[in-house]
């Protein structure tokens, strides 16, 4: 997935985060290890799912939440961007 | 995959059956970005009974920060010894002398950025450089500039400054509302917002103005979801809050990113393209962080620049007319050479028309400019 620099859109993208370190995170972003800030929710750790804008996690998802969301993106990804 | 195909076809289904029942046509409004191209990209539109639509309202930060903001971000860009940060949706947006990719080419030094973050890195690593950082956004996005500023402050930043357009949705939807130029008969509420403010806050939208809100999340089955629960709402003419995007809104939202929020910005009247002054509708620096304002830095003010000749993009961003109608889409505004930010913008409501609904309409404008080559010079 192309990371985009194109945020001041509310599009946010979840993603998992594999370690975290003060107020940052290491982030696994459909495949990209992306470092984001936890300041907004200091209370994710390790193996968390989370939504990312603009390189801040702004919320916390559960893994259930998540199949859907990335079924739709592997879909776009197989058919080349479109529904 | 088969179980969303099915959800899927189930919310269409219920929009179908409620949209039978309706007493007369109704028109709701989205009010992200996001959710127009969603919408669009999903094959909502083409689905929708004949009497529900769904415009689009003003939800695309880049489409309704006003002209004289965006002069104003081209003037300091080209300041010798300033290093402007920007998201890179606004890099093409057109002011009355081109845009900030344009001054970037003349030898502006213009950086595009990812995260409010990097402005503040940048700002320390370069302190030869004035940063400044374009903070345009919603409420999904401000709380980073929030962050930003008091990351500046921690490490004692004095060439680090922002210039603050951020939005707040609700004055606007109220102004909208209020100016009566606009019917709808209920809103999709943003999603990613909302995770921040909470749906809670869309509570006076239903209670003062008797509509339906529903907050929405941005997959197909989430959008029609949402649209299917409007058209059962506006069926039975009940205004209510609903929030069908649980997983990631709350009825209070993100309290930190609020406080943060609060602690560093205040509410002022601000401009948006298509609406004029709205009280309220903006944020400006708390004066324990006025040094970190660009404008009283620079001692520059908004221009009061007008609009492209022709571009009725604030027309657009308040349902007042359809892409469509404007005479420049698809004949000299495109998304390669945009006159308009909602051309400019990838959630913009020109450019999700250019790429998905470009049908009829757009081809006989297309052939009518070749045929008169005059009237496209006018333009």
């Amino acid at each position: 997935m192309r990371r985009k620099a194109r945020c001041s859109m509310c599009l946010a993208v979840p993603a998992q985060v594999k370690s975290c370190d003060g107020n940052d995170a290491v982030v696994d972003l459909h495949g990209n290890r992306v470092r984001v800030s936890t300041v907004l929710v200091p209370e994710v750790k390790e193996g968390d799912w989370v939504l990312v804008h603009a390189g801040f996690v702004i919320q916390q998802l559960s893994a259930e939440d998540l199949k859907e969301t990335w079924a739709v993106l592997d879909d776009l990804e197989r058919k080349g961007g479109g529904l | 995959m088969t179980q969303r195909l099915a959800d899927s076809h189930a919310a269409i289904g219920r929009l179908l059956e409620a949209a039978k029942a309706l007493p007369k046509p109704v028109a709701f409004m989205e009010i992200c970005g996001t959710h127009t191209v969603a919408a669009f990209r999903c094959g909502l539109h083409s689905l929708m009974p004949a009497n529900v639509k769904l415009v689009s309202g003003p939800g695309c930060p880049v489409c309704v920060t006003s002209q004289g903001d965006i002069d104003m971000l081209i003037e300091l860009a080209q300041r010798p010894g300033v290093t402007l940060c920007t998201y890179g949706d606004m890099l093409r947006v057109t002011g009355a002398k081109g845009s900030l990719e344009e001054a970037r080419g003349g030898g502006a030094d213009v950086r595009v950025i990812y995260c409010s973050l990097d402005a503040v890195k940048l700002a320390a690593a370069e302190p030869k450089r004035n940063v400044v950082f374009a903070a345009v956004g919603f409420e999904t996005t401000t709380p980073a500039t929030a962050v930003a500023v008091m990351e500046a402050e921690r490490l004692g930043l004095t060439n680090f400054t922002a210039l603050v357009s951020h939005k707040r949705i609700l004055p606007a939807m109220r102004a909208l509302l209020d100016s009566m130029q606009v019917n709808v008969d209920g809103f999709m509420c943003p999603g990613h917002v909302s995770a921040i403010t909470g749906y809670a806050t869309f509570a006076t939208i239903v209670r003062r103005y008797k509509l339906p809100c529903v907050v929405a999340g941005f997959e197909d089955v989430q959008i029609a979801s949402a649209l299917a629960k409007l058209v059962e709402l506006a069926r039975d003419r009940k205004a209510a809050l609903e929030n069908l995007y649980p997983q990631v809104v709350s009825r209070w939202g993100n309290r930190r990113a609020q406080n943060l929020m609060r602690r560093v910005f205040r509410p002022v009247d601000a401009r948006w393209r298509g609406l004029g002054m709205i009280p309220d509708s903006g944020l400006a620096f708390r004066s324990r962080f006025s040094r970190f304002d660009t404008q009283s830095r620079y001692k520059i003010t908004p221009i009061d620049s007008p609009e492209p000749p022709g571009c009725r993009c604030g027309d657009v961003i308040t349902a007042r007319c359809t892409p469509a109608e404007c005479k420049l889409f698809a004949v000299v505004c495109t998304p390669v050479r945009p006159i308009g930010p909602c051309m400019v913008s990838s959630e913009g409501t020109c450019q999700a028309w250019f790429k998905y609904k470009r049908l009829g309409k757009s081809i006989a404008a297309s052939e009518d400019a070749v045929a008169k080559p005059s009237q496209e010079a006018r333009l």
